[in-house]
């Protein structure tokens, strides 16, 4: 199976200073709080949350959420999703959460997420920031702040590895193996 | 994938530890303001109890509401059943409500196993005479681990009516698949033979008690004596009641509920910060909704399937 580097270490760095400068720019001075979903979007969120405040010069309250009691695909999964903790310790009315995950595909976690969110409060406004976007949504949803943009093909998989999980930062694309439900 | 959950039996170590962890979610769940998640929408479970219960029902009830299921409770009292109408009967008429699980609890031993029989629906064994309580012992299992997170080798002690005692069987079994060392102790009237071959020790006084880390007490039920176990109350209060002075400041106490205060329980300790029985009746909801998650969250879909069956993706 071989695999396509699209983003490498440093590209990923350089990635999420990028989108940390792009968020402090659209908030003008609102609060804001941001929500990681997990896996390996909590982790993400956690960087982008220490680069925003560095930049911002103001604490950014930081949650993670586990969507699995969300989801729309139970039934059709034969393993069960592995569920994580779920910790959002601030109250969320009113002000501006940015829902942050590694990958936007079809949407349908974005749809968990939102559903999982409103179950703790009213925001004021939610946005979604992704480390890469790569298209074929089935639901309504666009990302507010995008790290690449990287068409493929449904028989692709993306995948993303982060050092706090897998040891290392970067961004690849392979061809993925026989689909089973 | 599990289909049901008859006895301890069914579960592996790694079964226990997965659900015990997805009951930690649940009590985030839980701790919100909103403590529903969508997971079970549309799915429908039905408590059939032929046994009185107020903790197993209401739990179970409770579980199942905050997976957006939706719950039909029966009780034998009041129903058909009052009429004569037989377990069987009872489980093929109830099919007819399509339920994705059926809850039961029952005073006769293998209940559970019959119905698995005649449904395709889950089914989940609340209690089935003497023979088993599953859940119960993952909550017990659930609470423990929330006061002492190291289970393997702690040394527990389950103390009183094991005979009549369906959770004292499933504890055995639950306790000793995640490592701990069980000793059953009681009146030699009130333990059956050959208890040991469940994998625990078996002792007929409280001496040697000071070495266990948890003393799990049972309740003498009253209700399923028929003989003369115990010459009287008193006297297995005088020999077996877990007071101030045979309970040590470092144990843990539990109970499964209803206490007979003044029986197997001195008041002092049922009331003391060492014991565990609120809590352990806390636990119940969420080690339920694992339960309920465990067995439904894949197969049975209330709707047709979609065109396409990939498996979540972003």
């Amino acid at each position: 199976m071989t695999e396509k580097v699209v983003l490498d270490s440093e590209g990923f760095s350089r990635t999420l200073r990028r989108i940390a400068h792009e968020v402090v720019e659209k908030a003008g001075g609102e609060r804001i709080a941001m929500v990681g979903i997990h896996r390996r979007g909590a982790v993400i969120a956690k960087r982008l949350r220490e680069l925003v405040e560095e930049l911002a010069d103001c604490p950014v309250p930081l949650g993670d959420l586990d969507i699995s009691f969300y989801r729309d695909d139970l039934t059709l999964r034969s393993e069960q999703p592995e569920v994580h903790d779920t910790h959002i310790d601030f109250p969320i009315d009113g002000i501006t959460v940015i829902l942050v995950d590694d990958v936007l595909y079809t949407g349908r976690t974005v749809r968990a997420a939102i559903d999982s969110l409103f179950d703790y409060g009213r925001p004021q406004r939610v946005q979604l920031a992704v480390l890469a976007d790569r298209g074929h949504r089935e639901l309504p949803f666009r990302a507010d702040y995008v790290g690449k943009n990287l068409p493929t093909a449904r028989s692709e998989r993306v995948n993303v590895r982060v050092e706090e999980i897998d040891g290392m930062d970067e961004v690849t694309i392979s061809e993925r193996a026989e689909v089973h439900t | 994938m599990m289909r049901n959950l008859l006895s301890i039996d069914d579960l592996t170590r790694e079964d226990i530890e997965r659900i015990l962890s997805r009951a930690h979610s649940f009590a985030q769940v839980s701790g919100r303001e909103i403590k529903k998640v969508p997971t079970l929408r549309g799915r429908t479970v039905i408590n059939l109890f032929y046994e009185s219960s107020t903790r197993t029902s209401s739990s179970f009830e409770l579980a199942a509401k905050r997976l957006s299921a939706d719950l039909v409770n029966i009780k034998s009292v009041g129903s058909s059943v009052d009429k004569g109408e037989s377990l069987k009967d009872t489980v093929q008429t109830l099919s007819a409500y399509d339920p994705t699980a059926i809850v039961i609890r029952s005073p006769h031993a293998g209940a559970a196993n019959l119905v698995a029989r005649w449904t395709t629906a889950s089914v989940i064994n609340a209690g089935d005479g003497k023979h088993e309580h599953p859940t119960q012992a993952l909550l017990d299992l659930y609470t423990l681990r929330g006061r002492r997170p190291q289970i393997e080798g702690t040394k527990i002690w389950i103390v009183g009516d094991v005979m009549h005692s369906r959770v004292a069987r499933s504890n055995v079994l639950a306790f000793t698949r995640m490592g701990a060392e069980v000793t059953v102790c009681g009146p030699p009237t009130l333990i059956p033979r050959d208890f040991e071959s469940l994998g625990c020790d078996v002792r007929y006084s409280l001496d040697g008690i000071e070495e266990a880390d948890v003393v799990y007490a049972l309740r003498m039920q009253m209700e399923r004596m028929t003989g003369s176990y115990v010459p009287s109350l008193r006297e297995y209060a005088a020999r077996f009641q877990i007071d101030s002075r045979r309970l040590a400041p470092h144990q843990l106490l539990m109970h499964p509920g209803p206490v007979n205060r003044g029986v197997e329980l001195a008041a002092e300790v049922i009331d003391s910060p060492q014991a565990l029985i609120v809590q352990q009746v806390e636990s119940g909801v969420v080690v339920r909704m694992a339960v309920l998650y465990e067995l439904l969250a894949a197969g049975n879909a209330p709707s047709p399937v979609p065109a396409h069956t990939e498996p979540q993706p972003a």
